[in-house]
């Protein structure tokens, strides 16, 4: 039999609620083939009974157990333990861009708000449900965007609002900005996005620097697939008198 | 202050800037060194007015293409001379103001430097130290919604610049030639075609823009394959620096004489 490959491991939780809280060591044991997930169960069944920590699926398809490890915004049931030296300390805190309900949950309600925020799938006038046909080819773009868990991890890194609270109110956020792509080259829908999602969505807002892209668990290409075919649809609309021009001589909508 | 480090919001409580343990400061660190580095290096070149052209072979620099002043040797010129020639008007001040304004407004540099030397963010989940922050939505930076015009232009001048990497298998001295230089520029070109149609305003221009394209099927075929190269932008950012810069540098030590062509055939 294979000999046992446990260890104990150095762990740093961040234990606190909205108005006070710190970072808390703890001595715990590591065994082959874990998550972090795993550890911060084994912590609950341990020596913090009363550590709160929201997951699920522990299989990075919910999108529950967003957190940072080592500071870097990860899914904990996807962040595996032989990543780590055996003598490297794991840091585990909540995402740092929502308020903080205890421990490593945070109230993610932003998102929902923005999720309210976009207007829905408007199908054309023309069809009946049940009517609507789509080739493949037009709706492949869309589909990568369709593999986005939400366990917003995007949304915490994306320092427009990480490191700037104040522009929470006028800016949807990376995931949402995508949802509005998604919608924006959809073959039937018919609703106008490009000029909401610069003045009422906040696309003009990202620089482009792509931590979305980097922290995304799914490896969606956000900032090239979504975000600047978006700025570049915007452009066609805002700010390119030729492409205004054309779409005035020749009638293109929609294309 | 940043709100990450502000809890004021109702968010957890850590005063540190970030708790990332690895070495997030060496890729902007890498960039700023690399990106300031190529400008210094260009515009010394750029001002020099010497080491541009060498007249046995036909290599012209693409620091110097067009080589549009009335100080350019007459070979160099093959667009007309049009500009006076004073120190502070580089030869081809036509064409490198646009270059520098594509390249400034592309969408990985921008990534590049604004993570490099703005430090907005210096790394992901790292907190910048700026107190406000209203991205690309008002002056200056609004302006890099041009992007696409000094695309239209950099596809114009990467043309001069296969027709300077052509011209230069036609020695003036009349017959074909062949040396290192003509595989430097060559490569160059190849690449400088890479970087430029590889362009996240090309990948839009050619298809992205249209929802339909199953009705367009050469627009697909065309979007398709400026996918797989935006897919390499910022290798090709990088690829094309280093060409431009190795190139220009050939060429200059072979017109000042430090070392001779290696020559195939001619």
């Amino acid at each position: 039999m294979a000999e046992s490959t446990s260890h104990l491991h150095h762990f740093k939780v961040w234990r606190g609620d909205d108005e006070k809280g710190e970072i808390v060591d703890y001595p715990v044991e590591v065994n082959e083939g874990e998550v972090v997930l795993d550890i911060i169960h084994r912590l609950q069944a341990t020596e913090a009974n009363d550590l709160a920590v929201r997951w699920n699926c522990k299989a990075g398809k919910c999108g529950s157990c967003s957190a940072e490890i080592n500071g870097r915004p990860s899914l904990m049931c996807m962040t595996r333990m032989n990543t780590f030296a055996d003598d490297e300390p794991v840091t585990v805190t909540p995402l740092r861009t929502f308020p903080v309900i205890r421990d490593l949950v945070t109230d993610v309600s932003f998102n929902y708000t923005k999720a309210r925020e976009i207007p829905s799938f408007e199908p054309p006038k023309d069809l009946a449900p049940g009517e609507y046909r789509m080739q493949q080819v037009d709706v492949e773009r869309s589909q990568e965007f369709r593999k986005c868990i939400e366990c917003f991890l995007c949304q915490n890194t994306c320092h427009v609002v990480r490191d700037h609270e104040e522009n929470k109110e006028n800016f949807a956020g990376p995931r949402y900005l995508m949802r509005i792509a998604e919608l924006d080259m959809h073959p039937l829908d018919a609703a106008d996005r490009q000029l909401d999602a610069q003045d009422e969505h906040g696309l003009g807002m990202c620089n482009i620097t792509k931590c979305c892209t980097e922290v995304c668990p799914e490896h969606i290409k956000i900032t090239d697939n979504a975000l600047i075919p978006m700025k570049e649809r915007v452009v066609d609309r805002k700010y390119d008198p030729l492409v205004w021009l054309g779409s005035k001589i020749f009638k293109r909508s929609g294309a | 202050m940043s709100s990450t480090t502000d809890a004021s919001t109702g968010r957890a409580q850590i005063a540190a800037r970030t708790l990332r343990t690895d070495r997030w400061w060496l890729p902007p660190l890498a960039n700023a060194v690399g990106l300031a580095a190529w400008v210094a290096y260009a515009t010394v070149r750029a001002f020099m007015q010497d080491y541009y052209y060498v007249p046995e072979y036909g290599y012209l620099t693409p620091f110097y293409s067009p080589c549009v002043s009335t100080g350019c040797v007459p070979e160099a010129s093959h667009f007309g001379q049009i500009l006076p020639d004073v120190w502070w008007l580089p030869y081809a001040a036509i064409s490198l103001p646009f270059l520098l304004l594509f390249r400034l407004t592309c969408y990985y540099y921008r990534k590049a430097y604004y993570r490099a030397f703005w430090l907005s963010p210096p790394a992901c989940a790292v907190a910048e130290p700026h107190k406000k922050y209203s991205g690309e939505t008002r002056f200056p930076l609004i302006m890099q919604n041009l992007h696409r015009y000094f695309f239209y232009i950099a596809g114009l001048i990467t043309l001069i610049n296969l027709y300077d990497a052509i011209e230069a298998f036609f020695k003036p001295g009349g017959g074909f030639g062949l040396g290192l230089g003509n595989i430097i520029l060559l490569v160059n070109v190849v690449l400088l075609f890479a970087y430029t149609l590889s362009c996240h305003s090309c990948r839009s221009g050619v298809g992205g823009r249209i929802n339909h394209f199953s009705r367009h099927p050469v627009r697909y075929k065309m979007w398709t394959f400026v996918t797989k190269l935006n897919t390499r932008h910022m290798q090709f950012a990088w690829a094309t620096l280093a060409s431009l810069a190795i190139t220009d540098f050939y060429i200059m030590a072979v017109s000042a004489g430090w070392i001779t062509d290696l020559r195939i055939v001619g």
